[in-house]
């Protein structure tokens, strides 16, 4: 695989993988990476530095990485991302779950399609926060309501590509197989699942992104005692914008962390090796 | 009794057109062994009377006997080979195709995978073997999907122009490996293609048909000797009486 | 949704001499969605009616309807939809207009994709709605910062998706052009931005679905007195549970209009008649 390749396979992802080939050196890649960032520190020093700004709202560098040290070591920014990332885990379990098998059902089945497909069309275009006051309502503040409205807002992609993936499997293959002599349930098993795969994947990627993105919300509003979000929203009040960086520093690095070390691998071993997403 | 029986076979359908029919009363036999063409212009219902012997489609009328017995559907009796290079399982390698069929018949692991190497053996892609699809050339996809067909040790092998999405260079050669192919397994084959040429070199028997409705409308032996050449006068000759039966309707020019 | 749904199921149907049985189907996948929808709204309306939970927090339909008629008629409703809209059309129009030509340049200039792409990439993954609490510190509730929250939310899959685009235009494409005697300028125009328009599109679609998860979001803490995230959190307040859900369908029924009439005949128009869909990776 060249560079150019896998930096096209990223595209969707996030990060591009600047991997070097073997011969190169993986530090210059990583200074040919961190350098925007450098410059962009700088600036922000640059501004904090100047005094434009009340030293409260716009915090130089310095002291922001003192929050962020002093956060860590004293277990509380751990802490923090612990409670978000289980739930995180909880809620999207839930809809990885029960979105792929109520999306494969609908694909296979023609009643099923029918019956789910009205009620997935009518809650996707409903963006998932909106839901949050709705659940708060009904399930009162706190974890469970949280962990429900994540699981339940991130399982519609994943239902939506699990059937378009089963519909999309190709008729040769399903052919083929047959006059090979697959039953129902093999076919299922050997031809229906591979076959169906990028789509499924795309969906959890999706799912998971949303699941992000509505967490990090939904622990703000849902009074929850621990949590990034909440950390970032409580810091509000006294001005700590120092914690609120740290805590937003914090959730691009899990965000990242997901798509790059969990996403992309499973990617590279399945259907990127399968040659049926284009690498 | 014959090893296959085509009965009477015609196939009727709806298009917002109106009703179409799209075989009329084919009937045709074989010898065990033979390998057969199904020759005609596009659209004469040649192909989808091989999808017919094949069972993906139900005739409206007629019936196909297999070693005597009124075969419904699909069945592992009948291997197929389709035009389609996409007929492999993109997520499995060469020899994961091979040996999907004996897999579903529950063969162990390590036979499948002894005969499936024979069959890349046999079309010539056993450094192949672990190679994904998507590494390997059209042409090289389809000798795959012949190894895959034959590797169950199917009564028939069913072939729906294989080569046509090919370039000659590559058609030429395919078609070599596949009376060497052939010659070696004593298969019986039926291959649907609308390249004469391909036709007089591959086939026993070759079988004309029509269009509007599709009907079989001769049947012409080949007994030229095998290994046959393309160059030969005998040959030309058999090319030139095979196209005035089909009557000057256009034909591709045999490549 | 229908007829785009129904196109699927028509390709997945292997024989096209069924063509009968596919539109009889069609006709009862209707009759079922309508049975579907029709039970799901019984099953809600008896359970709201059991009085096994407070009414306040499950209203039965009708009351629903007229919470949306009350506040459609009032002029309550229209004016929360103009408040929301304004701000996510004004963000996504900030993002279109930067992001479009930063992916452009990013895709032709090697220095500007190196400086640009890691900070895409990194911010990529910040939801949007973890820098309210910072934007509202710097810039107050209101206008600006729910706007630059849309701007954040809808820039990067605008910029992303065009770079794809303009990279992944094809050469031949290209070469055919100039050997046709194009020059930089209409090769840019007429080859470039139309090769890279399904991935654009596929962009500012995504763009469209993130900005108005954004707006809503970031009104319910970042907005006083009006907008749609903002009425819907304020009626959690008063457990006005009937509004909340009333809001709720004018935020799915204007989402929906976006997402399948605008950028639906946007694809139909384009892409879709080129025949170029799928390019695209949704």
């Amino acid at each position: 695989m060249t560079t150019q390749d896998v930096v096209t396979s990223s595209s969707a992802a996030g990060l591009p993988a600047r991997h070097t080939p073997a011969g190169d050196v993986w530090w210059r890649a990583l200074t040919r990476n961190l350098y925007p960032f450098v410059v962009v520190a700088a600036l922000w020093e640059l501004v904090a530095r100047l005094g434009l700004f009340p030293a409260r709202l716009f915090p130089s560098l310095e002291v922001v990485f003192a929050a962020f040290w002093r956060l860590t070591v004293s277990g509380i920014l751990p802490h923090h991302a612990a409670e978000t990332v289980f739930r995180l885990l909880a809620g999207f379990g839930i809809a990885a779950v029960v979105g792929v098998l109520i999306g494969i059902a609908m694909g296979r089945s023609r009643r099923a399609e029918d019956i789910f497909l009205p009620l997935v069309s009518i809650g996707a275009p409903i963006p998932g926060l909106a839901y949050a006051p709705l659940f708060l309502l009904w399930f009162g503040l706190g974890n469970f309501s949280a962990i429900l409205l994540v699981g339940f807002v991130s399982a519609f992609p994943i239902i939506f590509n699990a059937w378009t993936g089963v519909k999309a499997v190709k008729e040769i293959w399903v052919r083929s197989a047959q006059a090979m002599g697959a039953d129902q349930r093999k076919l299922f098993r050997y031809v229906i699942l591979p076959g169906a795969l990028p789509y499924i994947l795309t969906g959890l990627r999706l799912g998971l992104a949303q699941a992000w993105r509505v967490l990090v919300a939904v622990e703000m509003l849902a009074a929850v005692p621990w949590g990034l979000g909440w950390m970032i929203f409580g810091a509000r009040e006294f001005l700590n914008t120092d914690v609120m960086l740290s805590g937003i520093a914090v959730i691009a690095v899990i965000g990242l962390a997901l798509e790059k070390l969990v996403f992309q691998r499973i990617e590279t071993y399945t259907v990127v090796r399968w040659g049926m997403v284009t690498a | 009794m014959l090893p296959i029986e085509v009965r009477d076979v015609s196939l009727e359908y709806d298009t917002p057109a109106g009703r179409v029919q799209g075989v009329k009363g084919a009937s045709f036999g074989m010898q065990a062994s033979e390998f057969l063409c199904i020759v005609g212009p596009s659209g004469c219902g040649k192909s989808t009377l091989l999808n017919i012997i094949a069972g993906f489609l139900t005739p409206t009328s007629g019936e196909i006997r297999i070693g005597g017995k009124a075969v419904n559907g699909h069945g592992m009796d009948r291997g197929v080979v389709f035009q389609d290079f996409a007929q492999l399982f993109p997520w499995r390698t060469a020899l994961g195709n091979v040996t999907f069929g004996l897999e579903m018949k529950g063969v162990p692991k390590a036979e499948r995978e002894e005969i499936a190497r024979k069959q890349l053996a046999l079309v010539k892609l056993e450094k192949f073997m672990d190679a994904y699809p998507h590494h390997l050339s059209g042409g090289m996809q389809q000798r795959v999907a012949i190894a895959r067909a034959l590797a169950y040790d199917p009564a028939v092998l069913l072939m729906d122009e294989p080569f046509a999405a090919l370039d000659a260079m590559t058609r030429d050669d395919m078609q070599r490996l596949l009376a060497d192919v052939w010659h070696k397994t004593r298969k019986t084959v039926i291959y649907v293609t609308h390249n004469v040429a391909e036709a007089v070199y591959l086939a026993d028997r070759v079988i004309v048909m029509t269009p509007h409705p599709g009907q079989v409308k001769a049947e012409i032996p080949i007994d030229l000797p095998r290994p046959r050449d393309p160059l030969s006068v005998e040959f030309l000759d058999t090319q030139k009486r095979l196209l005035s039966h089909l009557g000057g309707t256009a034909i591709p020019a045999a490549a | 949704m229908s007829t785009q749904d129904a196109a699927h199921i028509d390709t997945a149907q292997p024989n096209t001499a069924r063509v009968d049985i596919v539109r009889r189907n069609n006709i009862r996948s209707y009759w079922r969605a309508a049975i579907t929808l029709l039970i799901a709204a019984l099953l809600y309306e008896a359970v709201a009616r059991s009085g096994y939970f407070p009414p306040v927090l499950l209203p039965t339909l009708p009351k629903i309807g007229l919470a949306l008629w009350g506040s459609l008629a009032d002029g309550s409703m229209p004016r929360h939809v103009v408040y929301t809209l304004y701000r996510v059309m004004f963000g996504f129009g900030l993002a279109i207009v930067v992001g479009i030509p930063l992916g452009i340049l990013m895709a032709r200039f090697r220095h500007v994709e190196n400086f640009f792409l890691p900070l895409v990439s990194a911010m990529m993954p910040i939801p949007s709605f973890a820098l309210v609490p910072l934007f509202m510190l710097w810039f107050g509730i209101g206008n600006t910062t729910t706007v630059l929250i849309v701007f954040y939310a809808a820039t990067f899959p605008i910029v992303f998706n065009t770079w794809s685009g303009v990279r992944s235009v094809n050469p031949l494409w290209l070469r055919a052009a100039g050997a046709m005697g194009a020059d930089e300028n209409s090769l840019f125009w007429k080859v470039i931005i139309p090769g890279a328009s399904p991935f654009i599109i596929t962009g500012m679609r995504q763009a469209f679905l993130r900005a108005w998860i954004a707006v809503v979001g970031a009104e319910m803490i970042a907005a006083s007195d009006w907008g749609l995230g903002w009425v819907i959190f304020d009626a959690k307040e008063f457990l006005n549970a009937d509004l909340m859900l009333a809001s709720l369908a004018v935020i799915g029924f204007i989402g929906f209009v976006f997402e399948r009439l605008v950028f639906g005949s946007l694809e139909r128009a384009t892409v879709l008649r080129w025949g170029m869909m799928r390019a695209a990776k949704g």
